[in-house]
């Protein structure tokens, strides 16, 4: 049982994020009311994703390096949990836009980026089921994981602080967080669950991983 | 080193000239588009908006581009490949092809635009910035498109493969070169969207960057 720790530390800072996001006081605003609490489960996920799809790219460069299918197997299963994080946090952020902005749905530029990307990672799980040879397949789906996610960056981190029209807090005249909470409040609940939001992604990568090595193994 | 890349140049365009019917097939595949969305949409009849004239031209400029250079390494045989690999660089076969298809596609695009012009009407108000939104988009999207077909290439259904690879990649490009190009297309100051530009200048470096590091892996496969 070793390399315990991370996983309690994982537990205790989901359900510390869990309780303090919904039990913790609150700034009081217009408009967001109670709903700013999502900023302890949206955000977070979000954040998580992006460390876990930045996590594949670079296992991908390494499998390009090394030609190592271990390499390989942990690109995909880090691209697996950071999809599913990624439709949490799209869920999660549709849920509270259906309550703040009157629709789940309304074309704000960071809504369409973040749908993007995801169709990106849709195109790479693909890509990966239609090769059939192993070592083909784990270089195949690398080079194209690289070279979305370097198409990725200027859609994610640029193109949305272009516009001005989104609607996220932060964007678009929005007064962000930061202008909320003085007293860092938010901050005390937000940062332990972005940690926990990403070593649950570990976690369940770690799991998979071990998964795929005894198919393999069953198969041969 | 030098020379084998004008060669490997001068070879893809001796290639489309003895067979001339690619070339014209695109050109009419373009030109049937835009006649095909003309009629759909009964010009004469009802007045086009501005936004649908911009987002209706890049879209059959998305599709056609797709549908030609999908064919860049699709078409080309096995045996043709690996002769060209024992010759040359991988960096160089790359970078020629994305020269060569950035030209097609430069080449097709103002094609469309002045047929698509001439029956939908011509709403641009400054055309020299209009055009280098043009040519900008072409490199762009030609060297993205000769990087996923080499990707596409390797897996046996590529065809329908190669479009959904490339829809989302190409995505953000496309979303930067509509606002260029509707902001060309209002003629608006030029010192307000110098930023698009230049964005679209840093795409299209990153991509062909990308792809020159990239595919020497993926052609040893």
């Amino acid at each position: 049982m070793k390399k315990k720790w991370w996983k309690i530390l994982c537990v205790a800072l989901l359900s510390y994020a869990l309780l303090g996001g919904l039990l913790f006081e609150v700034p009081r605003l217009g408009i967001l009311n109670e709903t700013i609490r999502n900023l302890h489960f949206h955000v977070p996920m979000w954040f998580g994703m992006i460390i876990l799809l930045t996590t594949s790219v670079v296992y991908s460069i390494k499998y390009l390096s090394s030609n190592d299918l271990a390499k390989d197997r942990m690109a995909v299963e880090f691209a697996n949990a950071g999809v599913l994080l990624g439709i949490l946090g799209i869920l999660t952020g549709a849920f509270w836009a259906n309550y703040t902005w009157g629709e789940p749905w309304s074309g704000d530029p960071k809504q369409n980026s973040a749908a993007i990307c995801l169709l990106i990672y849709f195109a790479y799980l693909i890509l990966r089921n239609s090769l059939e040879d192993q070592q083909q397949r784990a270089r195949i789906s690398s080079i194209y994981n690289i070279f979305a996610f370097a198409a990725m960056i200027p859609l994610l981190f640029i193109l949305p602080r272009m516009t001005d029209s989104s609607l996220h807090p932060g964007n678009g005249g929005n007064p962000g967080f930061n202008a909320y909470d003085m007293d860092s409040r938010l901050r005390l609940v937000f940062y332990p669950a972005v940690i926990g939001w990403t070593l649950l992604g570990v976690w369940l990568v770690s799991q998979r991983v071990r998964m795929r090595k005894i198919q393999t193994a069953l198969e041969d | 080193m030098k020379s084998s890349f004008f060669t490997l140049i001068s070879k893809e365009f001796l290639a489309e000239w003895r067979q001339r019917y690619a070339l014209n097939g695109m050109l009419l595949y373009i030109i049937s588009t835009i006649f095909v969305c003309y009629l759909s949409f009964n010009i004469k009849n009802t007045d086009l908006q501005l936004v649908t004239w911009n987002a209706l031209f890049w879209i059959i400029i998305l599709f056609t581009s797709i549908n030609s250079i999908a064919k860049s390494f699709i078409q080309e045989n096995e045996g043709r490949l690996l002769y060209y690999y024992s010759l040359a660089s991988p960096q160089h076969i790359i970078l020629s092809k994305i020269v060569y298809y950035g030209t097609i596609m430069t080449i097709l695009s103002f094609a469309g635009y002045f047929f698509y012009s001439f029956v939908m009407g011509n709403p641009i108000q400054d055309l020299t910035m209009f055009a280098l939104v043009v040519l900008l988009a072409s490199f762009g999207l030609s060297s993205a498109l000769t990087m996923l077909s080499g990707i596409a290439s390797k897996a046996p259904n590529s065809t329908s493969l190669i479009a959904i690879l490339s829809f989302p990649v190409l995505l953000p490009l496309l979303l930067v070169i509509i606002k260029a190009s509707k902001n060309a297309m209002d003629g608006i100051n030029r010192s307000l969207y110098m930023d698009d530009i230049l964005l679209l200048v840093a795409i299209n470096a990153i991509i062909v960057a990308v792809s020159y590091m990239l595919f020497p892996y993926l052609w040893r496969s």
